[in-house]
This record gives C-alpha cells, structure tokens and sequence, in this order.
C-alpha cells in the first residue's frame, strides 16, 4: 500500500522538484511507498483531503487546523526559520504610499492562498476595507499577481514573503511594499493521518536527523530551511487557537 | 497587583482607582498619550483560567510597555484602562467562560500611563472538552472604529 504525500501549493513554482526530491529520500528513510501528490490549488487540495486521499501533508498554518481539528492529523515537525509572513504590495508609480491611503473599491490582486488572503484582509482593516467594499482578483501564480499590478489591472497584491522574494529582481524594482506582516507565530506544518500514527517515532528520527548529512542539508536548503524542528501537541493547538481568531 | 507609581515625565497625570471583577482595587495613572498601534503586527497572549498571563509575544511587550518578566504571572487586568467600562468586560468573561469568542474594541493601559487600541478576539482554549486558559489576539483597528467605540463607552461610562 501507499501512501500518499502532499504540500500545500503555496510554495514557490521552482521548489516542485525539491519536493519530488525530498519524497524519494522520504521513501528511502524509512522504506515504505509514499506518492507524492502536488495539487494545482487549494481547492484541489481540500478536496483531496475531503476524500481521504491524504495520509502526510506539509500544511500551511491554515489547513493545519483543520487537519488537526477534524481530520485526526497529528503534526510533528516543522521547518526552522522565520515563521509564516505575508506582503501587500503595489506597483511602484501606485499613488497609495500606505494602506491608509486605499479606498474603497481598491483592486486585490491574489490567489486563493486561505492563509495570506485572510492575513491580507487583516492587515487592510486599519484602513476601513473589507470584502464588502474592495474587489478581489483571484489568479492562478503569484507572478500573475505581480503583472496585474505592473499592468496597472490591480491597486495591491497579496503575497507569501518568500514568493515575493522569489520575484526576479527586474519585477521587485517595479514594485512596492505597503505593509508586511509581523505574526511570529504562525508556521507550516508536517503532519501524519491517522494511518500513520504508528509511525510517528520513525517520521521524526527522520526528519529531525536531515540536516546531519551533507545530502539532507541540501534538500532542506532547497525547500528554504536548514533543519526541521520538531512540534509538541500544545504547541500546535496554541497555533490552531491563534488562527482562530484570526477566520471568525 | 502592584499599584502603579505616577509617571515622572510625561506631562498631565490624572490618577485613578480600578475595581476589579475579582474584587482586587489598584491606583492607576494615566496620560493622554496614545501609541500608535504598529502596522502588520498581532499582540498575542495567553492566560490560564484566572485570567493570570502564561505567554506573550514580543509584540505584547512592545506595546504594554512592561518587560516580560513583568507581565507573566501578572492578571490581564494589568493593562485595564479607566476609560473602559466594566460591563465589557463582564460581557467578555461571561462569553468566555461559556465556552465562546469574543471580539471587540479595547483601550489598553501602558505601563507608562499612555494608551493603545486594539481590536480584540479571545478565545477558549478547549482541550478534551475542557477549558484550561484563553488566548487573546489583537489587531490593528480602524481610526473611525475607535472613535465609535470611544463615543460608546464615554456614553456607557455616563449612565
């Protein structure tokens, strides 16, 4: 039997064969068949998981909750570094020097990334906008986020931190960033289905001695961390309470 | 819970009392300076049942103006405001403890007798059924929200 694998798609186009990589050392550890499922959105993600189609994922803060709360997910690990942040930026010739000079009807360029849209709507509060008052773009990539602001089609973009910075450097020249948010405490995930509970102990001796070896440093380098930390239960509910308050 | 000594220099001081809902008194001091909530940040906090702190995030520590040292082991009520009338926090405590989330605007006091609003959201932490603390998070509000809030509770305070 296998299993099967999958990351939230809110990962930087270019790391998709870091992933595959990742699963074939993933497989090789710990000897058991893993399928690695990349999912073109998150629609096609929470469907899978609806349908039982997922044993492990490498979740967003978001679809961790959910994953823990009522799918019997059990986390156990994440990567070290900076935790979950998110930007609103706009094209730089934009007459909006911050979110307080937005006003409503305001063009919102994203994806449909749950987790830097509701952080995104967070942060335009300051400024009296909601869904109620502003315009929501939904596109497939974060590079089309970007030309639709370079295009003047968008006021502001919501973005990962790490996708804006995966922008080339000539599309950054061309943008600015008006707020960037500063949480601290909201993280991805790697998570087991209930199948995988046994395995626990295996996962973690795995996952937690990779950067030991030269090979595992380079995967991890590859995916944007250096090690994985490993997460106890509490921790995770204090996350899950946090993002809470953050989606009623 | 210490009572506050007055700030030495920060201009127009005004003192007041506190009565809390657990039937502790404190002397507070206060000034019309307000901080401005910084941009993209969320104050976080936990506190056990009680409503004695356990966790806070740096931003917390930032904004109260107390060091953390400080603040954990203190009651949330460290940072209660005069302005702020105590039917909000009856209601808030009573939504709490009955297992719901809380949301509304807030004037916090700073260690320094100067203030910040926030918009806040509490929730239960509920493990195996059971309630064992709340977690508070705060967010940046909108200046009209805040001046809605403050009519309301000046009026609240009035009557």
């Amino acid at each position: 039997m296998s299993f099967n694998f999958t990351v939230s798609p809110s990962f930087p186009a270019e790391r998709i064969s870091d992933w595959y990589i990742f699963n074939t050392w993933l497989q090789r550890s710990l000897s058991i068949p893993i399928h690695l499922e990349l999912h073109d959105g998150f629609d096609a993600q929470r469907a899978a998981i609806e349908a039982g189609q997922v044993d492990l994922i490498h979740a967003n803060p978001f679809d961790a909750s959910l994953l823990v709360r009522e799918k019997g997910f059990r986390a156990i690990a994440r990567p070290d570094g900076a935790p979950d942040e998110m930007v609103i930026v706009t094209a730089l010739g934009h007459p909006a020097q911050s979110i307080h000079d937005l006003q409503p009807g305001t063009r919102i360029a994203c994806t449909n990334d749950p987790c830097v849209n509701t952080i995104g709507r967070i942060l335009l509060e300051p400024a009296n906008l909601s869904a109620d008052n502003t315009i929501e773009q939904q596109k497939e990539t974060y590079i089309q986020v970007a030309k639709d602001l370079l295009r003047g089609q968008a006021d502001v973009g919501f973005m990962p931190v790490g996708a804006y910075h995966g922008l080339s450097s000539l599309v950054r020249r061309e943008l600015r960033t008006l707020v960037t948010s500063d949480i601290q405490v909201i993280h991805h995930v790697f998570l087991l289905g209930r199948d995988l509970h046994s395995r626990t102990d295996d996962f973690l001796h795995a996952l937690l001695s990779m950067h030991e070896t030269d090979r595992g440093q380079t995967m991890l380098s590859a995916l944007g961390a250096s090690r994985w930390q490993a997460v106890q239960q509490e921790d995770v509910e204090f996350m899950i309470d946090i993002i809470s308050t953050l989606t009623r | 819970m210490l009572d506050m000594p007055p700030p030495t220099d920060a201009g127009d001081v005004t003192g007041h009392r506190l009565d809390h809902a657990d039937g502790s008194r404190r002397q507070v001091f206060i000034t019309h300076i307000e901080t401005p909530y910084p941009q993209g940040r969320l104050i976080v906090s936990r506190t056990d049942t009680r409503g004695i702190i356990t966790h806070c995030n740096q931003s917390f520590v930032d904004m109260s103006g107390y060091t953390r040292d400080e603040l954990i082991g203190q009651p949330h009520c460290l940072l209660r405001h005069p302005d702020m009338p105590s039917a909000v926090f009856r209601e808030l405590w009573e939504t709490v403890q009955g297992g719901r989330q809380w949301h509304g605007y807030v004037k916090n006091l700073r260690k320094d007798g100067g203030h910040y609003w926030v918009f806040a959201t509490i929730v239960p932490n509920i493990r195996d059924g059971r309630i064992v603390g709340y977690t508070s998070v705060r967010r940046q509000p909108s200046r009209e929200k805040v001046a809605q809030a403050e009519a309301n509770y000046r009026e609240w305070n009035r009557s």
